[in-house]
């Protein structure tokens, strides 16, 4: 997991940095993060777990569809983290199951 | 409640390009989107698009989505809502909006559909695993958010999205250690494909996934040769370490908002699943409810944005409001989609239309 510095198309400039927490930890996160590339970034890929198996689930669709992102922010269930920007102080937990 | 002339579900290249026309011919118009930005996902297509001047030949896609943004900035009459999903529409237009965790209503005289489509899955073992991710999200990740998910990656699928997405993975410096494909051929353009070739990137036709390896995260694929009727050959599978599986076996168009008003739909397999089906205007069976981009059959954004001018310019006259310059416009982008049509790859998305237009003619 690295975050891009340089690209031969993209502009990557450095962006500022913001502090969430997931689970218990402290972590940053970058001005134009989802919440999803947030935690990818710090090596974090497993977003929740299968209702039934508790099978790890990850990022797949990124565009809000396919549910295999949602995790608990700020107290609220269910939130399509590869749609929502990171905002600083979130608190990103999993589903409790 | 407010009661907009018309409200454009989806901000991608085809509901961009609907909202200029629907704003230029007057009508108090607002567009919604899920996402943070606009542009669908244009934002993330880093590479340069084909065709002619018209289809924006030669320009990213990245560069597209802010060109169509430019049109909008003018207009007193279009009001955009984006991180703002419907989760209902009802029989008199009223469509529920779900923003920041609060519940809206708005209501409309029309409503034009072009919420595109989502990524198809792919049956094998353990395909649950973090870090088995499709194509379009690796794009938005890497190339939007700039966060490269790993060093090394597979591909499954090489129609034109696994091809080009495989390239950009490159650019942003993973290492593709092969592309996957069950056919015997492979599915996008030579010109892609040998860019890849050249770099060393194994491209394995007649191959399929068989499983994926791992515990809390992939850590590797196995990989099996397919004979001539896609059954697996015994023993000529093989294990390829990899960070990241990207899964690329197409797109099904989303039509369930256009469902949920019982508007007809069929099941076209040229055109990706189930859509709703339309008459020459753009209308489903509905009357006032329009549709149009890849939630109406799977193409290109190209197309995408010819059909949402077209659409709107149909909105327009549903409404008693015409664009002042229909007359011209229509004709202009019929024939545009016909010289987009016109190729090989075409030949498929003209079939499935005109079964798209048999079923509807049949209801």
């Amino acid at each position: 997991m690295r975050r891009l510095t340089s690209h031969p198309i993209l502009d990557i400039s450095s962006q500022p940095t913001i502090t969430f927490t997931f689970e218990d930890t402290i972590l940053e996160g970058v001005e134009g993060d989802s919440i999803a590339s947030a935690l990818i970034a710090n090596g974090i890929v497993s977003f929740s777990t299968s209702i039934k198996k508790h099978r790890p689930r990850g990022f797949y669709c990124a565009i809000g569809n396919c549910a295999s992102c949602e995790m608990n922010v700020d107290g609220v269930s269910h939130v399509r983290t590869c749609i929502t920007p990171l905002k600083a102080g979130m608190m990103v937990k999993r589903e409790e199951r | 409640m407010k009661i907009y002339d018309v409200i454009i579900i989806g901000g991608g290249p085809s509901g961009l390009c609907a909202a200029q026309r629907c704003a230029e011919a007057g009508l108090d118009t607002l567009l919604l989107d899920r996402s943070p930005s606009l542009g669908g996902q244009l934002i993330k297509q880093t590479h340069k698009f084909f065709g002619s001047k018209e289809h924006y030949a030669k320009v990213r896609g990245i560069d597209i989505a802010k060109l169509l943004q430019e049109k909008l900035t003018s207009f007193e009459n279009l009001t955009i809502y984006t991180e703002t999903t419907v989760v209902g529409i009802y029989e008199d237009f009223v469509v529920s909006t779900l923003h920041h965790n609060q519940y809206k209503k708005v209501q409309a005289k029309a409503i034009l559909c072009a919420v595109g489509a989502s990524e198809k899955f792919l049956a094998f073992e353990n395909n649950d695993l973090p870090q088995i991710i499709g194509a379009g999200a690796l794009q938005t990740l890497v190339n939007q958010t700039h966060v490269v998910p790993g060093d090394t990656m597979v591909m499954i699928g090489s129609g034109n999205i696994g091809l080009i997405v495989s390239y950009q993975m490159m650019q942003a410096g993973m290492k593709v250690k092969a592309i996957i494909e069950a056919n015997d051929c492979i599915g996008g353009y030579k010109v892609h494909a040998s860019k890849l070739r050249r770099l060393g990137v194994p491209i394995h036709t007649k191959s399929t996934i068989k499983r994926a390896i791992g515990t809390d995260k992939l850590e590797a694929v196995e990989i099996i040769q397919l004979d001539e009727h896609y059954q697996e050959i015994p023993n000529t599978s093989e294990i390829i370490p990899t960070d990241v599986l990207c899964i690329s076996v197409g797109l099904s168009p989303l039509h369930q908002l256009t469902s949920m008003l019982n508007a007809k739909s069929a099941y076209i397999q040229e055109l990706g699943g189930w859509v709703p089906l339309l008459d020459d205007t753009y209308q489903s069976s509905v009357p006032g409810l329009f549709a149009c981009g890849d939630m109406v059959g799977i193409e290109e954004a190209s197309s995408a944005m010819m059909e949402g001018h077209l659409a709107a310019l149909h909105v327009c006259a549903y409404l008693k409001q015409s664009h002042p310059q229909a007359a011209e416009l229509i004709p202009y982008y019929e024939n545009q989609l016909y010289e987009l049509r016109n190729g090989i790859h075409g030949a498929k998305t003209l079939k499935g239309i005109l079964k798209r237009k048999e079923a509807m003619n049949a209801q």
